[in-house]
């Protein structure tokens, strides 16, 4: 039972760090049927940005989160202008190698700046943990929590309260009559990637501090798994971007603890091969029929 | 002699009933007309009819080899087999494909030849793929369309597609021939040869006809029979005279007061 | 449509697989293929065969799959282990050939059964996680020495590659200008009209899909006893996406086009081989500028066929 607790645990917090990739990825798939490869890459970015500000500067957790999240957004929003407005019309596998190139670029970019080996990034959050009859939370846990759910909570503010966030759904359900009720589409897309690739970049920070080490590739696996966590739970579906992360965090956490860690990949692919054949709409989606 | 028939067809899309107990019966070689006002759930009765949508409840039985069969529920290209051909009304073409190469496509089934053959290219191959390129010109002569045969499907006119598509359904060698709106988009004189042609395949194919259509006159002027559905439900059925001053009819199409 | 015309068609294709043969070698006799060319040679050569497998599956009939790597790889180690059980025995290569190809089959009917249905993007996310299995369970098997991989000894050189490679492009080729490449091709634009022609969409979505894993997994073998060395992380998706570059690029449908594409992509990359560390910067780069510019590919749907060009030599016979 202690394991388990244990595991939940560690599953959970590895899990939001997912579910703030896969809400990107989410958001961005939802507004413009874009599979945006180069997405776990700016959650890369994010972790060197935070590296370079915090070891330059000294400042403290926050400071450095905000200037990861504000770079990141930034970054994200030029990607989105140079690379993927023009393929405004193209069909989706166009876009999706437009993506893999971005990546590619960011990758070998960040490689040839900042060399090939892992940095360690300097430890920003205070160290200890809580003891709960066994149960080991660490205080990184604990922060990685709170700040993921507070994140959540201003992004499902902005999506459901404010008046682009409003210009954000319609747009996702229907580009040209969102554009005919004058919602100014491109500016709706531009903000889109903003706020997915902030979300990213704050991802990036809080693993150079969970795992204390990061490397220019470190964005590849982490970011199909929470494209995986994003189709898992609806794929456009901001709730479910959330829940998706958070299971497959678990689903690794507890295949780590109670089979073979060898396996942890394995088995997040067959859920999703599962959940795909069975539910393609994923978790909270809602099956469509095409109309004959 | 009866070709097809329903008996309490039904399908509901989740509290809607699209279709709601409709029972046919189409009697061999008679060209029916099939009206409504828009909404009314034609289309969906088409697409249950052959295979598209499963109905939720009744049944659809086809003439087979001088029995009725149970095709209710059976995959599109089954009932194809089985020999009903159709035409949809948001054209949908082969498009990246030439306009011969649509027709092969639609006599697929009529191929015989193995991987094997068709990979080593044994004299099969050769002799097998001659026979349907001519069958695919001559149904091509039909619709008068051979001079575009190496076209892109895409590339024709709305009414050429059209026809294209009529005769795409003809090569898949159908005994009952569905048509869902073959008049759409067409001009008075374009909707005139439709007329004609649509005659001609019934005879010279010895087809049973079932078409949608809002052209009344079109409708009118070549159907022997015609059923009405309304929100789903068979509403009238009968000659085009009856129809025309049948009361349910018009207060369908005029809405009731 | 003429019988005769294929005769035709079919010596030209043999005059130009005899023609570049001998090019080949008397090239390399002269000295002006060295042996750092031929190695080249051989990449582009299975890289060749991947693309135009891959193209089979995405570019005709439709689907976008992403676990080619993961047939390759099973073509690989079937021959990888084949080869260290016989002592490197030359006949190894074609008995781990066999063995691959048989796995192969098996592991693409229990992927196409289920993935088959999905579509588009979901179907591209479910290959690729089945593509990862594949090569999650080789770095855990014993026989394929985990994560470290196995190491042989080359036991084919380029003759044997082009052989294969010309027999791939007969049977996908043929295959494609068959009744059931028109079938495939019908599925790829529009599935619902062509199952109402009478066609069973699943059985050629699955026949397209066990075609091309055959032929993925013939490369791998290739790959596996020319290159000395395989490991399981050379098959990750990232091998998949670079097959699937190399269609894309070519343009999507067209074999032509991935013939064109894998040579120069391939040559791409070696003569930017001195510039390492700043080599994919300028391939992602690349690759952007491509899709912004030319999305169709370098060559669209375009294919090169002799018939075409006999069929306007007749032509201008009849003018003059």
């Amino acid at each position: 039972m202690i394991q388990f607790m244990q595991q939940l645990i560690n599953g959970i917090s590895l899990g939001s760090i997912y579910a703030l990739i896969a809400l990107g990825y989410t958001m961005v798939y939802g507004i413009i049927k874009l599979i945006n490869f180069a997405h776990g890459d700016i959650y890369m970015l994010g972790a060197y940005i935070g590296f370079v500000f915090a070891t330059k500067t000294g400042m403290g957790f926050i400071p450095t989160l905000i200037v990861a999240m504000i770079t990141c957004s930034i970054i994200g929003v030029v990607i989105e202008m140079i690379a993927y407005k023009p393929l405004r019309n193209a069909t989706r596998i166009t876009a999706l190698i437009t993506a893999i190139g971005v990546s590619y670029f960011i990758e070998a970019s960040t490689q040839k700046v900042m060399g090939t080996n892992p940095r360690a990034f300097p430890n920003l959050l205070p160290k200890g943990n809580l003891n709960i009859s066994g149960v080991v939370i660490t205080y990184q846990q604990i922060f990685i929590l709170v700040v993921t759910v507070l994140l959540m909570i201003g992004l499902q503010f902005v999506v459901t309260k404010t008046k682009i966030g409003r210009a954000m759904r319609a747009v996702s359900v229907d580009t040209d009559a969102a554009r005919l009720m004058g919602v100014n589409v491109d500016q709706t897309i531009s903000f889109t990637f903003a706020l997915g690739s902030a979300l990213a970049g704050a991802a990036g920070v809080l693993v150079g501090i969970y795992y204390n080490s990061i490397n220019p590739l470190m964005g590849l696996v982490p970011g199909v798994k929470a494209f995986i966590a994003a189709v898992f739970g609806g794929i456009g579906i901001i709730p479910g971007a959330m829940l998706g992360g958070i299971l497959i965090g678990v689903t690794e956490a507890l295949v780590s603890g109670y089979g073979s860690s060898l396996y942890k990949d394995a088995v997040v692919y067959v859920i999703l091969i599962i959940i795909l054949v069975v539910k393609p709409a994923g978790l909270l989606g809602k099956n469509v029929r095409e109309k004959v | 002699m009866i070709v097809l028939q329903t008996k309490n067809l039904t399908r509901n899309f989740g509290g809607l009933a699209a279709v709601s107990n409709v029972s046919l019966e189409i009697k061999k070689n008679e060209l029916v007309g099939l009206i409504g006002p828009n909404g009314a759930g034609k289309t969906t009765l088409f697409n249950l009819l052959t295979g598209v949508y499963e109905p939720s409840e009744g049944t659809i039985e086809l003439l087979v080899d001088g029995n009725l069969k149970s095709i209710g529920g059976l995959k599109p290209y089954t009932i194809t087999n089985f020999g009903i051909g159709r035409t949809f009304q948001n054209i949908r073409l082969f498009k990246e494909l030439t306009v011969l190469d649509n027709i092969k496509v639609g006599m697929n089934q009529n191929i015989n030849y193995g991987v094997l053959t068709a990979i080593f290219r044994f004299p099969k191959y050769y002799s097998e793929e001659k026979r349907v390129h001519e069958e695919a010109l001559k149904l091509l002569e039909v619709v008068n369309l051979v001079d575009k045969k190496d076209e892109l499907a895409k590339n024709l006119p709305y009414g050429e597609q059209r026809k294209l598509e009529i005769a795409r359904a003809l090569a898949t060698n159908p005994r009952v021939l569905f048509l869902d709106e073959p008049a759409a988009g067409m001009n008075p004189i374009e909707t005139q040869e439709l007329t004609d042609l649509i005659r001609k395949i019934k005879d010279d194919f010895n087809l049973t006809i079932i078409l949608i259509e809002h052209d009344m006159s079109l409708v009118m002027n070549v159907c022997e029979r015609i059923y009405v559905l309304d929100y789903g439900k068979l509403i009238a059925s009968g000659d085009p005279d009856s129809i025309k001053n049948n009361k349910k009819v018009i207060e369908a199409y005029l809405g009731e007061d | 449509m003429r019988k005769n015309q294929f005769t035709k068609t079919n010596l030209a294709w043999l005059l130009v697989i005899i023609g570049s043969y001998l090019l080949i070698n008397v090239l390399i006799s002269a000295g002006v293929i060295n042996k750092i060319y031929q190695t080249v040679m051989l990449t582009i050569g299975i890289n060749i065969i991947l693309a135009i497998s891959l193209n089979l599956i995405i570019g005709i009939t439709g689907q976008f799959s992403l676990g080619h790597a993961g047939f390759m790889s099973i073509g690989a180690y079937s021959a990888g282990v084949i080869v260290k059980m016989m002592d490197g025995a030359p006949s190894s290569v074609y008995i781990g050939m066999l063995v691959g190809i048989l796995i192969s089959i098996v592991v693409a009917l229990i992927v196409a059964t289920p993935t088959l249905r999905l579509k588009g993007d979901y179907l591209a996310i479910a290959t690729l996680g089945f593509g990862e299995i594949i090569r999650i369970v080789i770095q855990n098997m014993k026989i394929t020495n985990g994560a470290a991989g196995l190491v042989l000894p080359k036991l084919i050189d380029w003759p044997v590659v082009f052989v294969f490679l010309v027999i791939s492009t007969i049977v996908i080729v043929s295959f494609t200008y068959s009744a059931y490449g028109r079938a495939c091709i019908s599925v790829r634009e529009d599935e619902i009209a062509s199952e109402t022609m009478g066609i069973n969409t699943t059985k050629y979505k699955i026949m397209a899909f066990v075609v091309g894993a055959i032929f993925a997994s013939i490369a791998g073998t290739l790959y596996a006893t020319s290159f000395y060395v395989i490991k399981p992380e050379i098959f990750s998706f990232n091998k998949s996406i670079d097959i699937l570059v190399i269609v894309v690029f070519g343009g999507m449908g067209s074999f032509t086009g991935s013939f064109v594409s894998a040579l120069l992509i391939s040559v791409l990359n070696t003569s930017l081989q001195s510039f390492a560390d700043i080599r994919t910067i300028i391939y992602g780069a690349l690759l952007v500028l491509i899709m912004i510019f030319r999305p169709q590919g370098l060559l669209g749907k375009y294919e090169f066929k002799f018939s075409k060009l006999f069929d306007k030599f007749a032509k201008k016979e009849v003018r003059q």
